[in-house]
């Protein structure tokens, strides 16, 4: 009787759980507490007078990770290190805190520093100084967050990342890049036919994708900088699924030439066609691996689309593994920045779900529940992943940390979203103003 | 309580079980015989089989242009295969003739896994056509995947009419 009443308990809280998720649009995370860095993001003074909060977009970004417990400041509000009682925020749990203060230039400008403050220790453990123009604040807050996210776990941040997407609005088709966290979204290019499969080249400043504008699949590629865009792969048939190399020389990409969907390497001006390998049925969704002596991709030839992965060299590719055993329909791989692991997209019963899988060990692991979750891709630190998934027929981008236990939706987004990408780190990104 | 408790788990294994039937990958031809290429052929004029083009006279079954398929299936099924000889006879018998041959799927699963299996679709018609006198320079076949939904609804009726390769005659496209 016990065990039973307990397991109706179970039933009834996973019921209830079930029903908050649904109510929460915004944020829904869950799992993982014990692990987590108690933190705790004062408001950086006169902040309320900038046009765009800083401290805000940095907890909402760190948040994002999984890895942060926010404490509340309990109306103690220092800027600078002496204003802090360290015992008061020992005796809450807090192992780090976030100050800082904000200037509003005559010019517009913002003279923006921050602190993150080690209270066990009661001392600096990093800090930043900048001249901000007020239009770059959001960028300003994303550098912050990952100063603080470098200095506490040891990993490189990504919040100063950017994602690309396709957004569809009525009949029109725009691919937008925006920052890491789904702000400050722009087109590159609208269309009023399909766009799809963005792929970010190795260095961030090209976007390889195919548009559907000459009533069949044709492959461009996009320099962000100038907008200058050129068709590679436009064969006879259907062209798709671009995937660069990691050194942005060479693109893997799908045609259809000799009838079925096969892999081919081109060069990334489109020149030097070459056919990578050969298989009866479809092989699609090429991905290098990050040390470009392999791809994994999608193919059907054992009856169902599994994924493979195989060895490349010199531009031959040596024989076809098959690395996924489990269910019937198993998608879209794409491989985590150390290698070591891949993403992709398992059918679970009607439900499509994102699922890991580490090359050695063979376990499958997966990561979310939701009903039409699709393109998986890898952040540049391989902890978090980002994902298209659908909420009342409308598509909309979430993160889920590589561990499964933190998920967020994007929600600055409108329109029906789809087609994400996370792109890579910029070199430009590490030039920060440290202050001791 | 206990009852109450009881009663509820089973209600929800029950729900789970019905939710788990739903998924059947089941397809019904009936539900969409006669709509196939309608759209064509639907607003050519007279009706009189005269003068007109054959590609667009609603009584001529080249005025059909869509063959359906089955759930994750590129077979063309027995009743479409008399359209495809027509209209691999009336290539045959127009050297100048040339067609694009769009494969279309469901909008479940991935976008470019989709497009390749649009692509068999589509293959599959050519491949028909070629063994029955067109000629490969004729036809080019390609796919749109699930991105250009001729029924844009979610649910079995509406991915049955989506799972389709629809042939285009050079200046329809």
């Amino acid at each position: 009787m016990r065990v039973l009443t307990r397991y109706c308990y179970l039933v009834l809280s996973l019921l209830l759980w079930g029903t908050q998720a649904h109510a929460t649009l915004n944020i829904e995370i869950f799992g993982g507490g014990s692990k987590r860095i108690p933190i705790a993001i004062v408001p950086f003074s006169q902040e309320e007078r900038l046009p765009q909060s800083i401290t805000s977009v940095v907890t909402a970004d760190l948040e994002r990770t999984g890895l942060f417990k926010m404490v509340g400041t309990f109306g103690q509000t220092p800027h600078e290190p002496g204003d802090i009682v360290y015992t008061d925020w020992q005796s809450r749990g807090t192992s780090a805190i976030v100050i800082g203060s904000t200037h509003l230039l005559p010019d517009g400008r913002v003279d923006v520093r921050f602190r993150l403050m080690d209270v066990a220790k009661a001392s600096q453990i990093t800090g930043f100084t900048g001249v901000i123009p007020s239009d770059q604040l959001r960028v300003a807050a994303h550098r912050i967050a990952d100063i603080i996210y470098e200095a506490l776990t040891g990993d490189v941040g990504v919040f100063s990342t950017r994602i690309a997407f396709v957004v569809k609005g009525g009949n029109k088709y725009a691919l937008q890049i925006a920052d890491s966290d789904g702000y400050n979204a722009q087109s590159i290019i609208e269309y009023t036919e399909p766009i799809i499969s963005p792929a970010w080249s190795p260095d961030g400043s090209k976007i390889a994708y195919v548009s559907f504008e000459n009533k069949k699949p044709v492959i461009y590629v996009q320099t962000l900088a100038t907008r200058e865009r050129k068709a590679v792969a436009n064969f006879k048939g259907s062209n798709s699924a671009p995937a660069w190399s990691p050194n942005g020389d060479k693109l893997a990409v799908v045609l259809t030439l000799h009838g079925g969907s096969q892999i081919f390497l081109i060069n990334a001006d489109g020149s030097g066609l070459q056919r990578l390998a050969q298989s009866p049925g479809i092989d699609t969704e090429p991905n290098f691996s990050p040390d470009g002596r392999s791809i994994i991709f999608t193919s059907d030839r054992g009856g169902s689309p599994q994924i493979y992965r195989m060895a490349i060299s010199e531009g031959n590719a040596g024989a076809a593994e098959r690395l996924t055993f489990e269910g019937s329909y198993n998608v879209s791989p794409r491989f985590s920045p150390d290698g070591k692991s891949f993403t992709y997209i398992h059918r679970n019963g009607d439900r499509f779900n994102i699922a890991l899988q580490g090359f050695n060990n063979r376990q499958v692991q997966l990561l979310t529940n939701s009903k039409f979750d699709e393109s998986p891709s890898f952040a540049p630190n391989g902890k978090m992943i980002l994902y298209a998934t659908e909420i009342s027929g409308r598509g909309i981008l979430s993160v889920v940390s590589s561990d499964g236990q933190t998920k967020q939706r994007l929600s600055s987004q409108t329109g029906d979203i789809r087609e994400p990408s996370w792109g890579p780190w910029l070199k430009s990104q590490r030039n920060n103003h440290f202050i001791n | 309580m206990k009852k109450l408790l009881t009663v509820l788990i089973i209600c929800l294994l029950s729900a789970c079980a019905s939710q788990n039937k739903q998924s059947a990958e089941v397809d019904d031809p009936a539900m969409r015989s006669g709509g196939s290429g309608s759209q064509d052929g639907a607003n050519s004029g007279n009706g009189s089989g005269f003068g007109l083009n054959p590609l667009r006279d609603p009584n001529n079954i080249l005025s059909q242009r869509s063959v359906y398929y089955d759930y994750d299936s590129y077979t063309i099924k027995s009743e479409y295969r008399e359209l495809v000889l027509a209209h691999a006879r009336y290539l045959r018998d127009n050297g100048d003739a040339k067609v694009l041959l769009q494969g279309n799927t469901d909008e479940r699963g991935s976008r470019e896994y989709n497009l390749a299996l649009g692509q068999k679709r589509a293959n599959s018609v050519k491949n028909a056509m070629l063994l029955s006198g067109a000629r490969d320079h004729q036809i080019e076949a390609v796919s749109l995947g699930e991105e250009k939904p001729r029924a844009t609804e979610h649910g079995e009726s509406a991915w049955a009419e989506n799972r389709r390769a629809d042939i285009l005659y050079q200046g329809e496209y």
